[in-house]
């Protein structure tokens, strides 16, 4: 199997070498084009955004106990309740795509049902902490905060619908099992160390990727002056912390549970980039595709742009946060806000892959359902937000 | 002793098993170490989050990744029982 890889890779690398037309003038501005958008990133988002960002996913899979969260999704759970947690949880529990699935299934049969457990499937990819921060950073404020509160909305609303469509139908089939339940480790400090201890770090990559703004808002601008005495003075209170508050197997833990999630990311982020900026190239620079096609599929607002966006999200998959580049190209080449919008919200939710997956674990009439909420709510949704913005 | 690490294939499953099998050569303790890598028998466990770590039979922690030397704690408390 493992030689057959190879030889596949090796082929791939030898018929690209083949017939890539190098001498074209064309060509040759897309490669340019490609490490010029790596070099973008590495310069502007690399060390500044994603390693702060890297921190905090590794400090939320190590310090925060997750039992506490899933227990408010049991099968004794408040409805109403069990809907928020599901659709918020994303942001906390999901930070590693490959821990949807099984969750999903937990709830699904033994836990709040199939309502909360879909609401906790949508979230879960499309609200990790680490997209949010890329997205807001990379493509601006406005998209970010509506891809965040987008994709919890839409959480709740497609659990509502798939427990209204097959709740009743489903009782039966639910175990009564409750999750087995084994605290078997104590806090190792108190609540409000925790907290102070995100804090930190969260207050330090919002000051340091603070952006000159419009004059006139004073106070704006006033921590745009002083962001780096503002992050270099909570860096100092997050050591004083670590010193303090922490032991030092839990700080390996945390710089270890760091390293796997650069170490499974990076590499698929700087490829993403690297693609995009081949095909699409940076934004107000043209890649191998030319900008007016994709200006005519998914430029301007209309029904049919934000529908081929959503379709095409929904199939195509997205390793973590490659979303964002690949969108930055589009966006730069002449993809209309609605239409990013939309895909943004039907991408990294589902791809051809995971709708395979999910038919085999909830069945082909489910799954169908699903997928098709996911899209016709993606293209409502990114008409709205691009007749607006 | 059967130990059975539960996770789709994701590198902390992967760090899970590597510990183990560090525990393991450590205590010098002979186990049937396997991965369950389905999602259905995910589930049948009960836990909530992968990776999970099974010791013969008993669910011994989920959705974390465990130090070594809890791990070498948790194969010493079943040896004995």
């Amino acid at each position: 199997m493992k030689e057959r890889k190879t030889f596949l890779v090796l082929l791939a690398v030898f018929v690209a070498a083949y017939f890539i037309p190098f001498s074209r003038l064309t060509v040759q501005n897309a490669l340019l084009e490609a490490f010029l958008m790596v070099q973008e990133y590495a310069r502007q988002h690399v060390l500044l955004c994603l390693i702060p960002a890297f921190f905090i996913a590794g400090a939320i899979s190590v310090f925060i106990r997750k039992e506490s969260i899933i227990k408010l999704l049991g099968p004794k759970a408040n409805k109403t309740l069990a809907y928020g947690i599901a659709s918020v949880s994303g942001t906390i529990l999901a930070v590693c795509s490959c821990t949807v699935l099984p969750l999903f299934l937990g709830i699904y049969t033994r836990g709040a049902g199939i309502g909360p457990a879909t609401a906790f499937l949508y979230s879960g990819p499309a609200i990790n902490i680490l997209a949010i921060i890329l997205t807001a950073k990379v493509l601006g404020f406005k998209i970010g905060l509506a891809r965040a509160v987008g994709a919890i909305s839409f959480a709740v609303i497609i659990g509502l619908l798939m427990q209204l469509f097959f709740g009743k139908a489903d009782e039966k089939n639910r175990s009564p099992n409750d999750f087995v339940s084994h605290v078997d480790v104590k806090e190792a400090r108190p609540l409000w160390k925790t907290a102070l201890y995100f804090a930190a770090m969260i207050g330090i990559l919002v000051f340091i990727n603070w952006t000159k703004a419009d004059p006139s808002l004073k106070a704006w601008s006033f921590i745009y002056r002083i962001k780096w005495p503002l992050g270099g003075a909570l860096l100092i209170v997050l050591a004083w912390m670590l010193f303090r508050w922490f032991r030092k197997e839990e700080l390996k833990e945390w710089t270890f549970s760091t390293w796997v999630f650069a170490k499974q990311i990076f590499p698929l982020l700087l490829a993403g980039v690297f693609v995009a900026g081949f095909l699409l190239g940076r934004p107000g620079h043209e890649g191998l595709i030319p900008s007016e096609w994709i200006a005519k599929f998914v430029g301007g607002n209309s029904l049919g742009a934000n529908l081929f966006a959503s379709v095409a999200g929904a199939f195509m998959y997205f390793a973590t946060l490659t979303e964002v580049p690949i969108l930055q190209g589009l966006l730069g080449s002449g993809m209309g806000q609605g239409p990013a919008l939309a895909l943004l919200l039907a991408g990294p939710a589902l791809s051809l892959p995971s709708m395979l997956v999910l038919r085999s674990v909830m069945g082909t009439k489910k799954a169908l359902t699903y997928i098709l909420l996911v899209i016709v709510m993606a293209t409502i949704t990114g008409i709205f937000f691009g007749a607006f913005f | 002793m059967e130990i059975r690490i539960l996770g789709p294939g994701c590198p902390r499953c992967h760090e899970v098993e590597k510990r183990t099998r560090n525990a393991l050569a450590e205590l010098k303790v002979a186990a049937d170490v396997q991965k369950v890598t389905d999602f259905g028998k995910i589930a049948e466990y009960r836990i909530y989050a992968t990776p999970g770590l099974v010791i013969n039979g008993k669910v011994k922690c989920s959705g974390r990744i465990p130090s070594q030397d809890e791990i070498g704690a948790w194969i010493q408390e079943e040896k004995q029982s």
